[in-house]
């Protein structure tokens, strides 16, 4: 075997990933020092250093623009994580249409998210949408969705669509638990909730904690569905980040100025993913400190 | 020791409203896809209209052989749209597997120098938004990588498919497949991994000793075993370029465009003809729909592996 061999299985990966992955990257963190719009080639651009930046670090529809972002990830990956679990607890029985159930609950995730804001848009809509058309049914009031209550209304389409992901996992992270814990617990007569939550949690933790780091990196990559649903609106109610750069790229033509965006959303996240990391390791050392002491004890 | 299939009643109604509610809004397009705008809009919900092919023959009209009675002339062509939509989804789908296979396997089998940092940068850039590439990918691909006009290949080019300028990367079908590759390719290394890793070394040894070479090994020996694994990377390949719409918006022109961008400039008009949108809708659903329900296990296996090895 040749020392070149394991290069030439990488090589075509390496090269698209730099070409079009790192490359670009660095790119948009050079553009976001220069004065930037899209008629010019950047070597003809101005450098302006920080200036991008510090603009939008003053600009209030960029900092709600931030804070939407933040709110709607958060909220997503709160719901979706509660009512996925939940769920996954919930159905992890011997049922006979199993699987069926299982290919039915992915459905919506394999759906286009411009169709699946198409759907919403409609069952949203304040007159002949389907949600309110039943509201009125049961004698209440129809309901703004799009409008007063936008962003609810655009995590509960998320949340539609990216709950059984959560679903899926935790249910094959509890079915592949060891049964003699879950059994050992039973017979010294914990209840259904003890179980639940001192062994079949706890258990699951580390699944869970990978689980809620990718949603939550994907829910920063949401955009078609909100932008089908409300383009961003009212107001600035819904804009989350995403949807600013892409607005501001191609409606504005400011690059230099979606670039900088583009650092600041580059920065959220990798913020984020390294707390959750860090978080992570802390909770497996005292895992492991917690295993450590219960042996010494014994 | 009860019956473990006996539930309680209330259990079943709780798994049919979850049926319900998982289902229902897809449903719901596909029922209003064949009504009548009239239908849709006059808020007689339920199952009592006339079924309609219309908003089909509407969406379909440039690639349908006859002309429907109901048009006037062919305004949404659906047919150039979805066969972009194809051409770039399959091959970026076929390109991103035989890729990332190889370099899943190097990651696998091999120790090398700089293997700790491949597979560190596949991990990290899972986490790139799109959103982020569309400024310097917009930038790169009209701007940077071109050939220059002058240039030989570029009057080659020129010569024989005309037009002006220098020839770019951005408007062609390679631009946008080239991205989707490079944004399905940290998935797919990943989720292929876990698959190779299964391979019993035994059997690759045992043909090296029969004389193959490496690429023998992988293509005639690893490749066939993996193959449910390459089923569920090539599903979610698949799912991500058919679906994604901000990039292929951002890199396509009036020839290259696929279906998502028309149904968001559908969607953005102020009076909205729901009954052929949503018939668009189904159209783009249908091809994912499809493979989920041939090949959900598959792809509940590519989601937990790619998700419990990380």
């Amino acid at each position: 075997m040749n020392r070149m061999t394991p290069y030439l299985f990488m090589a075509p990966a390496a090269v698209i990933i730099v070409i079009t992955l790192l490359y670009p990257l660095g790119y948009m963190v050079y553009g976001s020092f220069r004065d930037w719009d899209p008629s010019q080639t950047i070597g003809e651009t101005e450098w302006v250093g920080l200036r991008n930046y510090i603009v939008l670090y003053g600009d209030p529809a960029f900092r709600e623009s931030m804070w939407v972002t933040l709110k709607f990830a958060f909220w997503v990956v709160t719901v979706e994580m509660i009512l996925g679990v939940g769920l996954a607890l919930l159905l992890d029985r011997n049922l006979r249409g199993m699987s069926l159930l299982r290919t039915l609950f992915i459905l919506p995730m394999m759906i286009a998210p411009v169709v699946v804001g198409l759907m919403w848009r409609y069952m949203y809509h304040p007159t002949v949408g389907t949600i309110n058309r039943w509201l009125k049914e049961f004698g209440f009031s129809g309901v703004d969705w799009l409008g007063q209550h936008a962003l609810l209304s655009v995590i509960i389409a998320d949340v539609w669509q990216w709950t059984p992901f959560i679903f899926i996992l935790s249910l094959a992270a509890l079915q592949s638990l060891p049964s003699s814990a879950i059994e050992a617990a039973r017979m010294d007569g914990a209840t259904n909730w003890q179980a639940i939550w001192h062994i079949k949690l706890p258990l699951m933790m580390p699944v869970l904690i990978v689980t809620c780091l990718l949603r939550l990196i994907d829910a920063f990559k949401v955009l078609e569905v909100i932008l089908v649903l409300t383009e961003g609106g009212p107001g600035l109610s819904t804009e989350i980040l995403a949807l600013r750069i892409s607005r501001t790229a191609t409606e504005f033509r400011e690059l230099g100025t979606a670039a900088a965006m583009s650092g600041y959303l580059m920065l959220l996240l990798m913020t984020l993913t390294a707390a959750m990391f860090i978080y992570t390791k802390l909770v497996e050392r005292r895992a492991q400190r917690l295993a450590r002491m219960v042996a010494e004890a014994e | 020791m009860p019956n473990q299939d006996r539930q309680h009643p209330a259990f079943y109604a709780v798994l049919v409203t979850l049926v319900f509610m998982a289902v229902g809004p897809i449903c719901l397009m596909f029922i209003n896809s064949f009504k009548l705008d009239v239908d849709i809009l006059s808020g007689t919900s339920g199952l009592l209209f006339m079924p309609t092919l219309q908003n089909y023959e509407t969406a379909l009209c440039d690639v349908l052989p006859y002309e429907p009675d109901h048009l006037e002339y062919c305004s949404l062509k659906i047919g150039g749209s979805f066969t972009n939509s194809l051409i770039i989804s399959i091959v970026s789908t076929a390109l991103t597997l035989v890729i990332g296979c190889m370099a899943a396997y190097a990651l696998v089998r091999f120790r090398f120098m700089g293997r700790d940092v491949a597979s560190m940068t596949t991990l990290a850039v899972r986490m790139l938004p799109p959103a982020v590439l569309l400024v310097p990918v917009f930038g790169l691909w009209n701007n940077e990588f071109c050939i220059d006009k002058d240039s030989f290949v570029g009057e080659l080019i020129r010569d024989t498919f005309g037009g002006r300028g220098d020839i770019c990367l951005a408007g062609t079908h390679s631009g946008i497949i080239l991205v989707y590759i490079a944004m399905n390719l940290p998935f797919v290394i990943w989720i292929l991994q876990s698959f190779i890793v299964q391979v019993p070394r035994q059997l690759e040894e045992a043909a090296r000793m029969d004389g193959a070479g490496p690429f023998q090994v992988f293509f005639l020996v690893v490749l066939p075993l993996i193959r449910p694994g390459l089923a569920a990377a090539a599903i979610f390949a698949f799912r991500i370029a058919w679906n994604e719409y901000l990039l292929a918006s951002a890199l396509s022109d009036r020839d290259t465009k696929t279906v998502p961008i028309l149904i968001v400039n559908n969607m953005s008009e102020f009076n909205i003809e729901w009954g052929v949108i949503m018939a668009t809708g189904m159209l783009l659903a249908i091809p994912p729909i499809i493979f989920t329900l041939l090949a959900s296990r598959q792809i509940i296996t590519g989601m937990t592996a790619g998700a419990v090895k990380g």
